[in-house]
């Protein structure tokens, strides 16, 4: 596949999919661009125009700011550790042979077919409500007051719901990646006299490394944009205390009508983004090249 | 010290019964090759001894000692793998020192034995490579190495060359050999490939269908075959049997002689017969001489330049004190 021709050729037949992408996603960065430098609210249409950095300006002085970056952070970090962690686990209980494994890996992949905003509801409705939920009456049953979860700890619940629904998927390419990891390694390591942990720590983490790279890049991308858990569970509070950029981009545009502060926000989030994916491909990109 | 005993060793997988009950014992420093065909269970008995598969009964001890139930790394034994399982994130200088890493071994001391082990098996120069930049021929001394630093009491190699080709092969299995002489550790070498098991042996061990067909040293084996199927399984091209009235004439119910035993002449001979193919490998020659009346083709060894041709009628004369004979049981009369 490197003659002359066939280069060309496959020029020319991937042209129009980049065309397309570049359209798809040029012209809405730019009209993003292009907005955050507009006065442009919807509540007051007749003042419009150049207004420099000043939705910038706004933006970041919110107060919500820096917490809203901190929350972000934080979400993006605690689902990674919990769905990798949580997944490597899993994968290496449902790869050993027990008995019902059929029915047990169904069960474990079903969260991921659940859509967002009704797991997002049924965790705030039937397990976190503090007077009714699961948690709540399992509390009493053990003489424990129950505990308001999205009230007293609304980021921390947020991220267990988001973590509940991304563990499905980090545990599938978890498995498949240790279902391919050659036995006959295993057993040379055994007979080299490493013991079940060592087993893992040197064999089976170093073979699934590159998957693991694969599940945090993935889920990073989705994670940075997580805003339907927040909308039906907490609504970004109490007070800031869940709001995340997207959350605070989502207030301005939607429940401000300030477009322009919501573009300059959307901007701010690109940034941010990329400032994660190069910290990211910086750390365990290299992973990916074998 | 790798002095190996089985007794009473028996395989189940399930229902099926991979390994009848066997005996076996292997001297210490001994170079003991299993063959057999395809599915005889060659590796199984091996991942037995080496613990990687659990005993249905019977016992294995090693030194004496048992150790049916102790799991691999206790028993001292190293294995080297058909597809080399080499740790392919680690460079090959700490894939030869896992095991000693294993071991709770002093870095320094790691390093010495990483270090000879390199130089007997030439692998000084490729310390720092990983397995995935390294030939087949190279990986497979890096697993050896892998073996070596842990001076076992025994090695264990699972079809070790299968991956190579025929020139590597040969060179291998004189390093291999060479190895054992400079070592003088108990080998036990799983092949079905019979050329390795007749020039690398001290002792073979012939296994079919999970049972030991015979034990003994590779003349032995090629001279006094105990039966039918050791008479065709050792030896290159295999032995040829007749049976019928030209067996009888022997007192027996099937009669063998090998390929290298059968006189040839163009006139003169017991037995007539056409020549069909014939392989001129330079210093031999192999005919196939059909039409005998005797069995479907007989194959004979000639020097390397003999004037015979395709469907020339020869005369074949077998050498009468090779001939071996077998009862209708197929065992030697
Ligand atoms: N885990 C297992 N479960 C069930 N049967 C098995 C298992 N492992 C091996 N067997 C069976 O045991 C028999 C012997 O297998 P084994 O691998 O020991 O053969 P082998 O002599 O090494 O053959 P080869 O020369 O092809 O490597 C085969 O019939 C195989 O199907
Ligand atoms: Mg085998």
């Amino acid at each position: 596949m490197s003659t002359q021709a066939s280069r060309s050729a496959a020029r020319l037949m991937l042209s129009p999919a980049v065309l397309i992408l570049l359209v798809w996603m040029i012209v809405p960065l730019v009209l993003t661009l292009w907005f955050s430098f507009q006065r442009y609210n919807l509540l007051t249409p007749d003042r419009s125009g150049f207004i420099g950095f000043a939705n910038y300006a706004e933006f970041v002085t919110s107060p919500a700011f820096w917490l809203a970056i901190l929350n972000t952070l934080l979400l993006v970090l605690g689902v990674l550790v919990i769905t990798v962690v949580g997944g490597i686990l899993i994968a290496l209980l449902i790869d050993q042979p027990l008995w019902g494994q059929g029915i047990v890996r169904i069960l474990v992949i079903s969260p991921f077919f659940i859509m967002p905003p009704v797991a997002a509801l049924i965790w705030k409705n039937m397990f976190f409500n503090p007077s009714n939920g699961l948690f709540a009456e399992a509390a009493k049953a053990i003489g424990m007051r129950p505990f308001d979860f999205l009230g007293q700890a609304p980021l921390a619940s947020i991220i267990l719901i988001v973590a509940w629904q991304w563990l499905p998927f980090a545990t599938l390419i978890l498995l498949t990646a240790l279902q391919s990891l050659d036995s006959e390694r295993l057993e040379a390591a055994e007979m080299d006299g490493a013991n079940a942990w060592n087993r893992f720590r040197f064999i089976m983490v170093p073979h699934l490394a590159r998957a693991i790279t694969v599940v945090v890049l993935i889920q990073t991308i989705f994670l940075l944009g997580i805003l339907v858990e927040i909308l039906v569970t907490t609504n970004g509070g109490p007070g800031n205390q869940s709001t995340t950029l997207t959350y605070l981009v989502y207030q301005e545009a939607i429940l401000s009508s300030d477009v322009g502060a919501a573009a300059a926000g959307g901007v701010v989030a690109v940034i941010l983004a990329n400032i994660v994916a190069v910290f990211l491909m910086r750390a365990i990109g290299n992973n990916l090249d074998s | 010290m790798g002095q190996i005993t089985l007794s009473g060793v028996t395989k189940r997988f399930g229902e099926t019964e991979v390994i009848p009950p066997l005996d076996l014992n292997i001297e210490d420093g001994e170079f003991v090759v299993f063959v057999g065909p395809s599915g005889c269970g060659k590796s199984t008995l091996l991942r037995l001894i080496a613990g990687l598969e659990d005993t249905t009964a019977g016992h294995i001890s090693i030194d004496g000692k048992d150790a049916t139930g102790l799991p691999p790394a206790k028993r001292g034994l190293a294995m080297v793998f058909q597809s080399y399982a080499l740790y392919p994130h680690m460079t090959v200088r700490k894939n030869i020192a896992f095991p000693l890493r294993m071991a709770g071994m002093a870095k320094d001391e790691q390093d010495r034995r990483v270090e000879a082990a390199a130089k007997v098996l030439n692998l000084t120069s490729y310390l720092d490579r990983r397995p995935g930049q390294l030939s087949g021929g190279q990986r497979q001394r890096v697993a050896i190495g892998r073996a070596i630093v842990r001076e076992p009491a025994a090695f264990l190699f699972d079809e070790p060359l299968s991956n190579l080709d025929a020139a590597l092969r040969v060179g291998m299995r004189l390093e291999i050999s060479e190895l054992h002489e400079r070592l003088k550790t108990t080998m036990i070498y799983v092949t079905h490939d019979q050329v390795e098991a007749m020039t690398m042996a001290d002792k073979i061990v012939v296994l079919n269908a999970g049972r030991i067909e015979q034990v003994g040293s590779p003349l032995e084996l090629y001279r006094t075959p105990r039966n039918l199927f050791v008479a065709g399984f050792i030896g290159s091209p295999r032995m040829n049997l007749i049976s019928g009235p030209e067996a009888a004439r022997f007192d027996a119910h099937t009669i063998g002689i090998r390929p290298e035993h059968i006189g040839v002449h163009p006139t003169l001979g017991d037995w007539r017969g056409v020549v069909g193919v014939s392989e001129h490998l330079g210093s031999d020659t192999f005919f196939h001489v059909h039409e005998t009346g005797l069995a479907e083709s007989l194959t004979v060894r000639a020097g390397g330049e003999v004037p015979i041709r395709h469907g020339d009628t020869v005369f074949l004369t077998p050498d009468a004190s090779k001939i071996h004979r077998f009862d209708q049981n197929g065992l030697r009369l």
